[in-house]
This record gives C-alpha cells, sequence and structure tokens, in this order.
C-alpha cells in the first residue's frame, strides 16, 4: 500500500516537473485555453488507457484498440449521417445521437470480445490476436468508409466532443467517470480481483475455480468498449469520422500504462497511475508543439521519457 | 570451513536473523534446524549473494568475504539448492542445468551435444531416467526437484548449501540423494543441510544448529543429543509426535470414481491412470502412497476436472454421477484441492496473504468484502498460526512453510466436504505438522472425506483409515490402518 503511493507521488512529480519545465520555456502553456485544451486531448487517451490497463494487468495487450475506436468512430458517423437502409424491405431507419453513440460503443465491444474470444478459445497470444485485429478492423474502417471522412455529423453530436458543462469540458468529465468506474471496478470488485490474479499467477487462478477465460473475454470486451468511447470523443471533437483515426494510438496508450506504473507481465498496477501516465504524454505532446519541436524531434523525445519513465520505475522496485 | 560472525538481516516488519553464530565443516553434513519462519532460507541467502544488505561476517577458510552476486559466490566455491525450484518452465532440462554456464565451442556458438551428453550423465547420477530434452514445463514437482539436485551438481563446489532438498522426493530418491551426498562428503566438501524430516538429520547429518526467531538456540554434534531434545530446541517446548491411526468406522459414500482411465498424451497404448476404482466415505481419511510417478497426482487431478477432455470412467459425489468440466464445477460439488506446487500452482506470490485465502471464496459480480476477508485472514493465522507481520503481507515475502500454511487456509476456507490433499505438510515443521494433523482429523470426525495424497509414510501412516497404494498409474494394494508397516507399503508401491 505504502509502496504504491510512493509511487504514485513520484510519477505526479514528475508531471509538476514537466509542467514546470515547460512553463518556464514557453508562456503560452500556463493559459487557461491550452489547459482546457490539453485536457481534452488527455481525456480520449486517457479512456483508451483505462481499457489497457485491465488487459495489461492480466498480462494481456491489445493492440487494436486504435482500429478499434476508427471503426467504431466510422459507425457511428454512417449512421448518423445517413442512418440504416434496407432497400429490399423499403425500410428506412435514422438515428438519434444517443442511438449512434450507444451502437458504437456496441461496435467496440462486440470487437473486443472477439479479441477475447479468439484468445481463449484457441490460446492464441494476446499480441498476435489483437496484432491481426488490428489489421482487420483497419480494413474494415477503410471499406466502409471508402477511403473518405464521413463529416457534418450534426451540432447536438459536435457537443459531446466540443461542449461544456458546469465549466468543465464535456470529454473530460466523460473521461473522468470511466476513470472512477474502472477504479471502483479494480479495487473493490471480485471481477477486478480476478484480473489482479490472473496476471499474477494464472494456473492458481484457475486451480482457485475461477472462471479465467470469462474474465479475459469480458477484459477484451471492456477494452474494445472503452476505444469505442474514446472514438466518439475524437469523431464528435473533429465532427467527422476519418478512415485513419487513431492510427498508432496503441503505442501511446501502452506508454501511458507502463509510465503509471503498470507491469507488462501483469499482476501489478492502477488505474490512476495511467492516468498520470496518460497526463504525462499529453503535457509533453503540448510543451513540444508549443515549443516548435520539429515532429521528428518530438517522437525522439517522447521515445526517451518512455524509456526514462520505465528505468526510474524498475530503479525504485530493485532498491525495495 | 565456513563460519558466520554475528549476522543479521532484517526485512520491513520483521528481524530474520539476529546475531546469528555459526561454523560448517569441511567434509561433514551440517544440517540446520529450525520451525517455519525461524530464518533457516534468509540465513542461506545472505551466506550466497542473494542478499547483501546484512550485518556480520562470513568467513569462508579463514578469510572474511562478502559476494555480491550468486555468480561471485559459485566462483568462490559455494554453491545453493534453494527451496523453492528455480526453474524456467519452457527451457529444456539440458538447458536448465547449464543455464549461465553454457558450453561455446571455439566460435561462441553453445555446444549442444555436449551439454545434453553431460547433463544425461548428471541426470543418471540423481536417478531420474528422462531424456535431458524433456521440457522443465511437463515435469512433476519431485522431479524438478531432481533437476535442480542435477544442476548443483554441475559445478565444482567446496560448500554446497541445500535448503530443503527432499520435501518434494518419495523414500527412493531421497536414498539417492543420500549417496550423492555422502561421496561428496568424502570428497572433503562442506555440505549444509535444511529439513524438518527428523530421521533423514539422524541418517546423515553430523553436525545441527537450532535457530529460533532468527537467533542460533543450539548447536552440536548429531550424534550427542536426541529428536526430542532437538524439537523442544526448535519450538522451545515439548511436542507430541501424533501416533498411528488405528482407523475408525465411516459413513456414507461420499466420492466413488469408477473404471478412471487417462490416455498418455503422447505415448500410445499408455495410461496415465488405469482403471482406478475407488471409494471414499465420510468422516474417512483414505491415504494414497506411491513413488515419484506413480500418478498420485494425476488422480487427484482428473477427479478435480483438470483433464477432462481426456479422461475415461465415471464420478459419482453422494451417490450422483456428475460431470466435472473444471475446478470450477468441482468447486460447485464441495470439492477442494491442494495442490502440490505451493509457488506455481498454489499462490499469487504478488498478492497479500488475505487476498490469496480470499480467491476460492470470491462471488462472481460482487463487491469485495476487505473487512470480512481480513477477518477470516487473520482467523487462519491465528488457527494454523501462520508467521507474518500482518494479514496485509505479500506471499512472496512468507517463508516456505507458512506459504504452505496460505494455501491450506485458503482451501479450508471453501468449508469443503471432500478435501484432497497433494502433500499438504511439503515443508512444514513438524510442531505445525502435528496441528495440521489434528485439523484433518477433527475435519473428518466432522463428517468430511478426506484423500490424502503424501510421499511421507509416517504422514500416511499417521493419518489414514484406509490405504491405497499406486504405482505406474495402477492401484495395487488397498489396506486398513494398522494393518501394514513401511517395508509392506514400500514393496507395493515398486
Ligand atoms: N523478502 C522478504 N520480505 C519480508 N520478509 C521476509 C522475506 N523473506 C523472508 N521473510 C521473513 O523472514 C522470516 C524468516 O524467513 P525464512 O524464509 O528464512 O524462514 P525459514 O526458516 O526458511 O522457514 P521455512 O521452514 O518455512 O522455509 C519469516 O518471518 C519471513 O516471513
Ligand atoms: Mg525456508
Amino acid at each position: 500500500m505504502n509502496k504504491e503511493l510512493l509511487k504514485k507521488s513520484q510519477s505526479l512529480l514528475a508531471l509538476f516537473a514537466l509542467c514546470l519545465v515547460i512553463t518556464l520555456l514557453s508562456d503560452k502553456f500556463m493559459t487557461t485555453t491550452n489547459l482546457w485544451n490539453v485536457l481534452r486531448q488527455i481525456s480520449v487517451n486517457v479512456c483508451i488507457s483505462v481499457g489497457m490497463t485491465l488487459v495489461v494487468l492480466m498480462a494481456g495487450i491489445d493492440l487494436s484498440v486504435g482500429s478499434v475506436l476508427a471503426f467504431s468512430s466510422a459507425v457511428c458517423a454512417g449512421l448518423l449521417k445517413s442512418g440504416l437502409e434496407f432497400q429490399s424491405f423499403d425500410l428506412f431507419v435514422g438515428f438519434t445521437v444517443l442511438g449512434g453513440v450507444l451502437v458504437a460503443l456496441l461496435v467496440g465491444l462486440l470487437m473486443g470480445l472477439f479479441n477475447g474470444f479468439v484468445i481463449t478459445k484457441f490460446s492464441i497470444p494476446p499480441f498476435v490476436a489483437t496484432l491481426a485485429m488490428l489489421t482487420i478492423a483497419r480494413g474494415a474502417t477503410m471499406l466502409y468508409t471508402k477511403g473518405i471522412p464521413i463529416s457534418n455529423l450534426g451540432s447536438s453530436f459536435e457537443f459531446i466532443g466540443s461542449g461544456w458543462l458546469l465549466g468543465i469540458p464535456l470529454p473530460v468529465w466523460i473521461s473522468l467517470i470511466v476513470v472512477l468506474v474502472m477504479v471502483f471496478v479494480t479495487k473493490k470488485t471480485t471481477f477486478g480481483r480476478y484480473i489482479y490474479a490472473i496476471g499474477g499467477n494464472e494456473k492458481a487462478a484457475f486451480l482457485s475455480g475461477i472462471n479465467v477465460n470469462r474474465v479475459k473475454l469480458w477484459v477484451y470486451g471492456l477494452a474494445g468498449t472503452m476505444a469505442a468511447i474514446g472514438g466518439v470523443l475524437v469523431t464528435s471533437r473533429l465532427n467527422s469520422a476519418q478512415p485513419n483515426a487513431g492510427v498508432s494510438y496503441e503505442l501511446d496508450s501502452i506508454a501511458a500504462v507502463v509510465i503509471g506504473g503498470t507491469s507488462l507481465s501483469g499482476g501489478v498496477g492502477t488505474v490512476t497511475g495511467t492516468v498520470i501516465g496518460a497526463a504525462i504524454i499529453g503535457v509533453l505532446n503540448n510543451g513540444l508543439v508549443l515549443l516548435d519541436v520539429s515532429p521528428f524531434w518530438q517522437q525522439v523525445v517522447k521515445g526517451g521519457v518512455i524509456l526514462l519513465a520505465v528505468i526510474i520505475d524498475r530503479k525504485s522496485k530493485g532498491s525495495k | 570451513m565456513l563460519e558466520a560472525k554475528n549476522i543479521s538481516k532484517s526485512f520491513p516488519g520483521v528481524k530474520a536473523l539476529q546475531n546469528v553464530n555459526f561454523t560448517f565443516y569441511a567434509g561433514k553434513v551440517n544440517a540446520i534446524l529450525g520451525e517455519n519462519g525461524a530464518g533457516k532460507s534468509t540465513l542461506l541467502k545472505v551466506l550466497t549473494g542473494v542478499y547483501q544488505d546484512y550485518e556480520g561476517d562470513i568467513l569462508l577458510d579463514g578469510e572474511k568475504v562478502t559476494f555480491e552476486s550468486v555468480k561471485a559466490a559459485q566462483l568462490a566455491g559455494v554453491g545453493i539448492i534453494h527451496q523453492e525450484l528455480n526453474l524456467i518452465p519452457s527451457l529444456s532440462i539440458a538447458e536448465n542445468i547449464f543455464l549461465g554456464n553454457e558450453v561455446k565451442n571455439t566460435f561462441g556458438v553453445l555446444n549442444d551435444m555436449e551439454m545434453e551428453s553431460r547433463s544425461a550423465e548428471l541426470l543418471q547420477q540423481v536417478n531420474l531416467n528422462i531424456s535431458p530434452n524433456t521440457k522443465v514445463e511437463s515435469l512433476k514437482v519431485g522431479e524438478q526437484q531432481l533437476v535442480e539436485i542435477a544442476k548443483a551438481l554441475l559445478i565444482e563446489t567446496h560448500v554446497l548449501l541445500m535448503d530443503e532438498p527432499t520435501s518434494a522426493l518419495t523414500d527412493k530418491e531421497i536414498d539417492r540423494l543420500h549417496g550423492i551426498i555422502a561421496k561428496l562428503k568424502a570428497e572433503g566438501k562442506a555440505i549444509v543441510y535444511i529439513s524438518h524430516k527428523m530421521d533423514e538429520l539422524f541418517r546423515i547429518a553430523d553436525t545441527y544448529t537450532v535457530l529460533r526467531d532468527g537467533q542460533t538456540v543450539g548447536a552440536g554434534e548429531m550424534s550427542e543429543t536426541t529428536e526430542a531434545n532437538l524439537i523442544s530446541l526448535m519450538v522451545g517446548r515439548e511436542v507430541q509426535i501424533p501416533p498411528k491411526s488405528q482407523g475408525k468406522a465411516a459413513g456414507e459414500v461420499s466420492l466413488k470414481v469408477e473404471n478412471l482411465n487417462l490416455p498418455h498424451p503422447t505415448i500410445k497404448n499408455r495410461n496415465l491412470l488405469d482403471d482406478i476404482n475407488l471409494e471414499l466415505r465420510k468422516g474417512e481419511i483414505l491415504g494414497i502412497f506411491g513413488l515419484m510417478g506413480a500418478g498420485r497426482t494425476e488422480l487427484l487431478e482428473s477427479i478435480f476436472g483438470l483433464n477432462s477432455r481426456n479422461l475415461q470412467g465415471e464420478t459419482l459425489i453422494n451417490g450422483e454421477q456428475v460431470k466435472i468440466s473444471s475446478p470450477q464445477v468441482a468447486k460447485n460439488h464441495g470439492l477442494a484441492f491442494l495442490t502440490e506446487d505451493r509457488k506455481s500452482e498454489g499462490l499469487v506470490l504478488g498478492m497479500d496473504l488475505s487476498a490469496n485465502i480470499g480467491l476460492t471464496t470470491l462471488k462472481n459480480g460482487t463487491l469485495l468484502q476487505a473487512g470480512k476477508e481480513a477477518e477470516t485472514a487473520k482467523k487462519y493465522i491465528n488457527e494454523l498460526s501462520i508467521k507474518t507481520p500482518s494479514e496485509s503481507q505479500l506471499a512472496v515475502n512468507l517463508s516456505g512453510g507458512n506459504q504452505q500454511k496460505v494455501v491450506l487456509a485458503k482451501w479450508l476456507d471453501t468449508f469443503p466436504e471432500i478435501l484432497m490433499l497433494d502433500e499438504p505438510t511439503r515443508g512444514i515443521d513438524i510442531n505445525a505438522k502435528s496441528e495440521i494433523y489434528d485439523l484433518i482429523a477433527k475435519l473428518a470426525e466432522s463428517g468430511k472425506s478426506i484423500l490424502l495424497v503424501s510421499s511421507e509414510i509416517p504422514e500416511i501412516l499417521a493419518l489414514s483409515d484406509r490405504i491405497l497404494v499406486m504405482a505406474e498409474g495402477k492401484i495395487t494394494a488397498e489396506f486398513k490402518a494398522g494393518e501394514v508397516t513401511e517395508e509392506i507399503l514400500l514393496k507395493k508401491a515398486i
């Protein structure tokens, strides 16, 4: 318990230090507009990464989140824009914003469940199964959109990603709710305990009578759902579903998970740690843009920060 | 000669060693005794460079040494066989034996032939007739233990430290190991030997050092002491050694297994379990004895639903036919299975003690009840005298014997009707053992059925109302309590 706190205060400290450095280098950082903007951007990665945390805690990985995000967004946008037409029945179904969003989440859930199904049913390593889903879902997105963005989805849909509630951007509220629910799930429910147990020692968990496969199935399902939530946020912010939305998002989210102190070998880590990790990456991205660092150098710096974070994490574990 | 002066070592909340002094002599087997959590394993880890943050001095042949790594200790001639198995499951036996000491040719390419043939020799020495190409994950605990021993024999050492090398071995392998030790001893090596098995210590050990709560409370020559004396040093008071069971009347049949067959996964026309029939009654303790590889563990695993895909035969619980397809189903039928290998099958090492005990009783889709969980853990810490600073200690930080008690606790807490125990007292000290025997006897008295697998004949004899002997997947004999001796059991097992 103490160790967990120490670790968290360490990464929080790193976050503050990062903010301080950027503030000293650029006076555009500490402005309310910019800060809200950063938070809005972080929200998307937070949603995806919280799902990724559950997967990684179970010693798995989900490489498909970016593509799942894209496909579920595309479906959502398509339904909002042109509804569903069944020509042979001469039937047309239009979709409300709520309907479109729910279908997007359902699509994310189903794709995640499919990942879980392949992993548990055929004992395929998560890395491979979700790698396959990464290309399948991306291809499906291209097929569905024919490679063209689906735009102008209506102002009430746009409100989700751009609107404000009680002086705070709506995406921040949404990601906050996702985080709170998942903190609760991981810490206070038996389902969360199963996740930690499976990540810590899958065989022992199985022999204790835990339905390991079912837990896995749902965790991948949740990861897909949360990628879809991220998708809804991105799409509504742009008021457009891009066929190449979410490309390489899996990397940012794995980075957030790892920087947040979750072990890739499973069993150890927290959702709140991941939130801090996502914040570090978000602030860093923003700072690099504000400081006018070239996109090529941005990537190098980001990679360096990830390495540094993990090294510090290992060090503090080793000395214990 | 290996000497220690005032060695102390602490962990957060635990003083594992306090001013420990001893001398271990070359050409002798030096035994270390002590209850679970007394500090024996910690001591060996200090001596071999696993822990470097200790106080005090280690003297090797009169000279002060500090090892900064296990490798450094090895190079100085100090080798160790750890209590917990440290093999890599996905590698072969030969690869494990040579891990870190690989043989290479002049181009730096691994010389597999050489490593395999030398592994084969070492395996022969420890009497394990398995190809060195076999993957370690397919070995049973006892066989893995033999591989660990073979691995230790690879390296030329002056001092060899052995931490409970026989806890998972049956008598035959133990004899073999004793033969090897006698040879090493004759070569002038210093052997340091930890075991909870008194009779074996009196057979092979020359000197003893007793630890209690991290302190040396006695040392001397084995020939000048008695078992009772050693136990009272360890425990600090007298302990009753349990008498043999006389058998008692049992109730209705609770578990019945008919014509159980389990085909060998790779070899055709061979069965791991061959036409097993057995009946277990309420209130009965049924002992199953056999040598390594006899199929005892496979039998329990099969009943618990682990081999359901290939298993043939019928299982009846309270007279009703059941299909047990997974541990979950087994649990719902009131079965519990204390597995043999606590580290890989029993515990989630990175979780704390109360979470580990709670694992078997969590209900799907509900909230955790932290308070209740802690209370349960505290109850078992008390009942089984688990030595730990608190119930929120991580399982990995407990001593081997105390980990074993946690695994026992987690199954006791399901309040099973049928309790299957596979080596339940592996690594448990003699005092705790007799407490656990009492507990098992009490469970049986209250009408539970118990299936007990053990390699320790005295344990089987002390507890069982009825004894089955297994060999090569078959049941070869059945005895009532009191009508059988050690010799007969052994003879039927071969
Ligand atoms: N890594 C650790 N962190 C915290 N405490 C530890 C750690 N390792 C051992 N301990 C504690 O130190 C004490 C001594 O443990 P040790 O493993 O040396 O006992 P042991 O005599 O070998 O017992 P056993 O017979 O059960 O193997 C125990 O109370 C144990 O809980
Ligand atoms: Mg020990």
